[in-house]
């Protein structure tokens, strides 16, 4: 039963996993970010109390960033059942080591605080090393997504090179959180990080429009005609204001009062933001690249129509109650006590 | 083995067997304490702004850091279970996937959100928020992790009891949500598994209560702890045999064949015996050394000497594998009734008597993770029981199965198993050693938080008591 191309409903819920992954992406990014970027050296007697800051300020929040996660995979196993298995079969290797990054890194939260405080150093180092293996997953999961799972080496060199941008995606979001929850030493060294980051990310994301706009046939079709084309020049434009200005702005932190901290993670959502919406409308209106659509792919109408309404009812609720803990835990970032 | 070892499908089926039994399992661990601990949690925060005395506060501010460590390890367990659907089973979501997929989204929007979201205030809230709102707050993480069993075990009593769909081209279509939702097996699943999680959060608090007082700590803290938990058990215990045996006769009715492999019973009987123990044998379709009283499981089952309770043999082909069906359901019960003898003579004893005698208190240790063994046991009867069908009558486990090579699903398999048993490991030993730091700890430093960073606390050579670390 496949549905009319009519349908609001799968359209619907498309909208609503792809923010959901757009919102993961950004929420979960600063945290896997900040996992990544926590400092190492044991020598250094100050890094300790950098990475407990850098724990503290993602401490209160990760828990529902990652439920974003679930959030987003349940609704394409809600409303695409068979996009679902096809994709997470073929990506069945990187999406295991996703999930042992992300349990090593959740469970390493805890001890860290609670194990013998001897321990403290390993669990920080599981903590990073798991943030890595999740950020380093995700971005080749990506890249093989986008390539519509081709077994070429194309598509696997074009998975790594989105391994690699992704990650360093997430270590900007990351940085700039940092640079707007922190202050003193470790916000410069947080303005420090982003800057690079920064660079990398612009390399990385003008790399996979290239390779997109140049070896993809319908991709090319979408942008490259008229009027789309049109479009382009000012995206452009405010890809390069964005990059240029938060680049500008790091090489000045800290500002008298701490003027605009939290102008780099504007930036950074901003940027996440349209890069999404980009990958989005090359995509639509397929689920799987080329293979199946979202009205191939659709539940039953019936059981859409049943999760729509909870929907509607539940998620302005949890957007209220996000917000309010954001409410309660927000400012420059201070110890977590129990 | 050799026909398997043959066929890449057959290998890949048995390792994603393994694979889900191995994540499951270790995931059920730290949902089972939490659902009930959270509203245990709840209790002590609501007498401490009741009474202002400090030992609920201790006994609160101890909880919640366990509490909080059960939780993060629940949660990233949880969303690697939520992969292994699609990863491993893409026919189950393919067949299914109309109702599962919807009471799945219903467990995220209205219970995962709220537990994440409140988690965090319960947890670091207190000097930010007024005392009302975190209890709101406590109590909504307490909401969350209930809807959240409710959800689930309302899906899984679905694939053991399903009703209210039809099938259209090989494909499950929802006619009534509300027979899907409330499905015969599934009131007396979610008691059933509430009231284990009661038990299991009870034996575990009290346990480690009692660990504490063994090893020297005479704060009130933990003998009121202790008395608390062994209250709680001594309560839901009976309860939770009178549930098991309704949830029992409610198998007879729609599972006959589950019923079957728990009692052993090869032949359809009038007044069949209840074994004790026996070993069965599949092949020869008979069992050996049996143990058995005579005419007791009719008995239970149909509340009459003589009733009639129909035999394995009337189902070949179709009903799961007996022996570890049979034993899984021994070893629940025997656990039971264990718990059962522990809780009333911890209560005679530690609160009747104001005695804690030793022997008594090495005991209630050993039992501290019995609620485990009897969940995961449980667990096992009611799963392992549905085979071979996944949504019984309707999908078969064999079916549902990834093409994913064998040797793929052999590394994830390999990594999980090392990764879990490290996290046990970590998780065992870091409760005993918080348990240390709470024994060293003066009773009237409330501000001394973060434990961990007060080393002389948990070293052995300072605290007279550490030795066992």
């Amino acid at each position: 039963m496949i549905m009319p191309e009519n349908d609001w409903l799968p359209a619907v819920f498309l909208g609503l996993m792809a923010l959901s992954f757009l919102v993961y992406a950004i929420l979960d990014g600063y945290d896997l970010g900040v996992g990544v970027l926590l400092p190492l050296d044991t020598n250094e007697h100050n890094y300790q109390t950098q990475r407990d800051t850098m724990i503290y300020s993602i401490g209160p929040f990760w828990d529902a960033n990652e439920t974003w996660l679930v959030m987003a995979i349940g609704l394409l196993l809600i409303a695409f059942p068979s996009a679902h298995s096809i994709i997470l079969q073929t990506l069945y290797l990187p999406t295991s080591l996703m999930l042992v990054g992300l349990i090593l890194r959740g469970i390493s939260f805890d001890f860290r605080t609670k194990a013998p405080s001897k321990n403290k150093t390993k669990w920080d180092f599981t903590f990073k090393a798991g943030s890595l293996l999740a950020t380093l997953s995700q971005g080749y999961m990506l890249g093989r997504y986008v390539t519509g799972f081709e077994d070429t080496l194309f598509g696997y060199s074009f998975s790594m090179l989105a391994s690699i941008c992704v990650t360093a995606g997430y270590c900007f979001i990351g940085a700039a959180w940092l640079v707007m929850r922190t202050e003193g030493e470790l916000q410069i060294k947080a303005a420090a990080w982003a800057k690079k980051c920064n660079l990398l990310m612009a390399i990385g994301i003008f790399a996979v429009c290239v390779t997109n706009l140049t070896f993809n046939q319908a991709i090319m079709d979408k942008w490259l005609t008229f009027p789309q084309i049109l479009i382009m020049v000012p995206i452009t434009v405010l890809f390069a204001c964005l990059f240029g200005t938060v680049h500008l702005y790091l090489t000045k932190v800290p500002m008298k009062n701490d003027v605009g901290c939290w102008y780099p993670f504007f930036c950074a959502t901003l940027i996440f933001i349209l890069c999404f919406i980009g990958l989005a409308y090359s995509f639509y209106p397929y689920i799987v690249w080329q293979k199946i659509t979202i009205w191939e792919a659709a539940s039953a109408r019936n059981s859409l129509m049943f999760i729509f309404v909870g929907a509607v009812i539940v998620l302005p609720t949890i957007i209220a109650y996000t917000i309010f803990s954001y409410r309660v835990f927000w400012g420059k970032t201070t110890k977590l006590n129990y | 083995m050799l026909d398997i070892a043959a066929d890449p499908n057959e290998l890949s089926f048995m390792l994603s067997r393994i694979q889900f039994a191995l994540n499951i399992s270790f995931h059920i661990l730290f949902p089972t304490i939490n659902i009930a601990l959270c509203w245990m949690l709840l209790f002590f925060k609501v007498r401490f702004n009741q009474t202002q005395d400090e030992t609920w506060q201790r006994i609160y501010r101890f909880w919640v850091r366990i509490f909080a460590l059960t939780f993060a390890i629940g949660v990233v367990t949880g969303i690697a279970m939520s992969f292994q659907f699609g990863t491993n089973w893409p026919g189950y979501m393919e067949t299914v996937g109309n109702v599962a997929g919807p009471l799945l989204g219903y467990e995220v929007l209205t219970a995962f959100f709220l537990e994440a979201s409140f988690l965090s205030i319960m947890l670091f809230g207190s000097e930010r928020v007024s005392a009302r709102v975190h209890t709101i707050a406590t109590l909504l993480v307490a909401i969350g992790t209930t809807m959240s069993a409710f959800w689930i075990i309302a899906l899984d009593s679905w694939m053991q009891t399903p009703q209210g769909y039809e099938m259209i081209d090989g494909v499950a279509y929802v006619t009534s949500w509300t027979e899907v939702i409330f499905n015969p097996s599934m009131p007396y699943r979610v008691t059933h598994m509430l009231l284990a999680s009661g038990l299991t959060a009870a034996f575990f608090v009290a346990g480690i209560s009692a660990y504490r007082i063994y090893q020297g700590d005479n704060k009130s803290s933990a003998k009121v702890a202790l008395k608390f938990a062994m209250a709680v058990a001594a309560i839901t215990i009976p309860i939770q045999i009178f549930v098991g045996d309704l949830h029992g006769l409610n198998t007879l009715k729609h599972q006959p064949a589950k019923i079957a492999a728990m009692e052993g019973a090869w032949q359809t009987e009038k007044g069949l015996p209840l074994l004790l123990f026996a070993i069965p044998d599949e092949k020869a379709r008979e069992n050996h050394v049996e143990i058995a009283i005579p005419n007791l499981a009719s008995l239970i089952l149909t509340h009459d000497i003589n009733g009639e309770v129909k035999g394995l043999n009337e189902f070949i082909g179709e009903h799961p594998p007996v022996a570890p069906v049979f034993f899984s359901f021994r070893i629940m019960i025997a656990v039971g009734l264990l718990m059962l003898l522990a809780s009333w003579l911890g209560c005679y004893f530690f609160i009747y008597k104001k005695q804690f005698p030793t022997w008594l208190l090495k005991s209630t240790i050993v039992m501290t993770f019995s609620g485990w063994v009897a969940t995961i046991a449980g667990w096992y009867v009611t799963e392992i029981g549905r085979q071979p069908y996944l949504v019984s009558g309707l999908l078969r486990t064999r079916d549902a199965v990834t093409d994913t090579p064998p040797e793929n699903i052999m590394i994830t398999l390999t990594i999980y198993a090392i990764v879990y048993a490290f996290v046990l490991f970590a998780y065992i030993s870091t409760l005993f050693v918080m348990a240390h730091r709470a024994i060293n700890l003066e009773q009237k430093e409330l501000t001394l938080s973060d434990m961990q960073n007060e080393k002389l606390l948990e070293d052995p050579n300072n605290a007279s008591t550490g030795s066992a670390l």
